[in-house]
């Protein structure tokens, strides 16, 4: 399998002002994240608000380029030919009320990656279009209209053609289906699903449905405070989470039907300040096995189990 | 008696019914989930209840009684001193349902001077002690917050403290955990849960998600297009539901081990293209010519449904 999206310890921090009279803080929202995603495979980051999984995406796409660490796109080192791999990453966003141009005929905002990365004529990018639409289960007089005339799930259907459209590589899609309602969901990811079968895209799927991620996932990579905790193949670590955090957040998923079974541990607390993380293992705090060595060192990713885990009592939870 | 008796409600705005003829009853102490997709009514109809809903929209019920009242006949100043005390409503969204301009300190006392007559020291008293109650920690200092420096988990359970206040018998929390993160939804789930038990409150859960409702709630309310298509009691809706809006619904939760999610085609009605017969006919793999005409609420082996061709209605 050829590795289309490799990714080494990208770090990005962004500088918190704190007024005058202070130095500016800094939010290391994403601190040395890695994996390797394979054609046709797709990989789901989950994690709470503020884990760094949007700021991962943002890197992936390019849209804010990492401070640190290396990105290879189809082989080629992604920060210094950028301009020529951006056809090859595309993005879908959450909210589809406000990702697409409301000025904008469907037509024109689809057609316009073939304008900045084909030499296709008119007539042809129009062919392309109206073929993708279709595709994505819409009609082809759609493309004569305006945004505001489709409901949620069609807009994200318009969405997905436009990311389609210059036949990308990687696919990063940040919560595309959290806007919308159960059944309108499960259209659009027996649409994503389809899509990826026909063109063997790689995805990175972000989102904190674990339903939805167990789903659609090859492999998972479960972040807290811009750290993978851990990551591996979707059963295994469904099946047997090694990291607490992961524990916790299946734990945490209501299922259907009621599992009797289930672990009702809720997580106590909130996330930590990012601007303050805690000393040692950053999940320590609200880790119920949280012993001494955990407030003092922070464990590094290590191999266990067919999986990466950060947690200096994995073995204990196994 | 039932706690709360809606009969016959409708809500419609510029002449089109966004809620049509819903019937909902009731216990002191039950909890009731009412699911549906968006503009299936279900905030709708809650809105009406609590007679939030201004013209141009018109609100029509034969009956809606709260503890043996008519909430109808009773004059608008009436009318308010039951909602906001006796019944009580927590939003999808903490951050807008607060006040940013005022701490939330003053919002809670605003709720314990206007229902319970508490003043000074005794209502920022009972405020901190409310405060504990919903789990936040440093309670006292949190009273001077304002919502715009509490997360999103803190600041839907100041909303809580601010809906338990006047002690009310009925909270209704319409999508209450939304708009949180799985792990903050399990603990606000189990804070409701805890407060509706500990206070023998009847809790009316709104939600888009039979996931989250179906560990809490004992009789379910299915929504769809306005009307109610399904009542029946947990877990035996999830089991054998009746309606096939009901099945699609649970069949598009995605199951471990499923490869493909099964959904209906096209999506919910809006209130201006609702088709003359069974509204979800259209959408319907069972649909039959009979469909063409509209289905009545009627008994079912397990419940309620609103389907000439109604599903699992044989005994196992």
């Amino acid at each position: 399998m050829s590795i289309v999206l490799r990714a080494r310890e990208l770090t990005r921090h962004y500088p918190v002002s704190r007024g005058l009279l202070h130095r500016p803080a800094l939010v290391r929202a994403l601190n040395g994240v890695s994996f390797d995603l394979a054609a046709g495979r797709t990989l789901a980051v989950v994690g709470e608000s503020g884990c760094g999984k949007s700021t991962l995406a943002r890197a992936l796409t390019l849209i804010e380029k990492p401070d640190a660490g290396s990105l290879e796109i189809a082989g080629r080192d992604a920060l210094v030919h950028d301009r020529e791999l951006r056809r090859d990453v595309q993005m879908v966003f959450q909210n589809p009320y406000a990702s697409l141009n409301p000025r904008q005929k469907i037509l024109d905002q689809l057609a316009e990656p073939l304008r900045n990365f084909t030499s296709l004529s008119r007539a042809e990018r129009r062919e392309r279009v109206l073929a993708m639409l279709e595709r994505v289960g819409l009609r082809p007089e759609h493309a004569w209209r305006y945004p505001h005339m489709f409901s949620g799930g069609q807009r994200q259907r318009i969405a997905i053609a436009r990311a389609m459209m210059p036949n990308p590589r990687v696919l990063v899609a940040d919560e595309p289906t959290s806007a919308l309602d159960v059944s309108i969901q499960a259209q659009v990811l027996n649409l994503f699903q389809d899509l990826q079968a026909e063109y063997a895209t790689a995805y990175v799927f972000i989102s904190h449905n674990l339903a939805v991620v167990r789903h659609l996932a090859h492999e998972v990579l479960v972040m807290y405070l811009g750290r993978a905790v851990e990551s591996g193949p979707t059963e295994r670590l469904y099946a047997r989470p090694l990291h607490p955090y992961t524990r916790s957040l299946l734990a945490a998923t209501p299922s259907l039907p009621p599992d009797p079974q289930r672990q009702r541990i809720p997580l106590v607390g909130e996330l930590p300040d990012p601007l303050n993380p805690p000393a040692g293992c950053a999940f320590h705090t609200r880790c119920p096995y949280a012993t001494e060595r955990c407030r003092a060192e922070r464990p590094e990713l290590r191999e266990l189990d067919g999986r990466q885990v950060a947690c200096h009592h994995a073995e204990l939870l196994g | 008696m039932s706690l709360l008796e809606i009969r016959n409600l409708s809500v419609s705005f510029g002449g089109s019914p966004v809620v049509d003829g819903l019937d909902l009853s009731l216990e002191a102490g039950e909890v009731l989930a009412v699911v549906g997709e968006s503009g299936s009514g279900k905030s709708v109809s809650m809105l009406a209840l609590m007679g939030l809903i201004d013209p141009p929209g018109q609100v029509s019920a034969d009956a809606l009684r709260f503890a043996g009242q008519d909430l109808l006949a009773l004059t608008p100043r009436a009318r308010r001193r039951i909602v906001g005390k006796d019944i009580a409503m927590v939003f999808q969204d903490p951050s807008s349902a607060l006040n940013p301009s005022y701490t939330v300190g003053f919002q809670i006392e605003e709720v314990l001077r206007q229902h319970l007559g508490l003043r000074g020291k005794a209502a920022r008293r009972r405020a901190t002690e409310l405060l504990e109650r919903v789990e936040i920690p440093a309670a006292a200092r949190r009273l001077d917050a304002y919502p715009h420096q509490l997360s999103g988990g803190m600041a839907q359970r100041v909303a809580i403290a601010m809906a338990i206040a006047g002690e009310p018998r009925l909270l209704i929390a319409d999508e209450p955990t939304t708009a949180l993160d799985v792990t903050i939804q399990a603990q606000i789930m189990a804070l409701l849960l805890d407060l509706q038990r500990e206070q023998d409150m009847a809790l009316l859960l709104i939600s888009h998600d039979l996931a989250v409702v179906a560990e809490s709630a004992r009789r379910v309310c299915v929504m769809y297009a306005g009307q109610a298509v399904e009542l029946g009691t947990l877990p035996a809706l999830f089991e054998a539901p009746a309606h096939p809006y009901s099945e699609a619904l649970l069949a598009a939760i995605p199951q471990p081990g499923q490869t493909r999610l099964h959904s209906l085609p096209g999506m919910v009605p809006g209130r201006f293209d609702r088709p003359a017969g069974c509204l979800l006919a259209p959408r319907c793999p069972y649909a039959q010519p009979r469909c063409a005409e509209r289905p009545a609420l009627a008994p079912s082996r397990l419940g309620m449904v609103r389907c000439f061709f109604p599903l699992n209605q044989e005994a196992p």
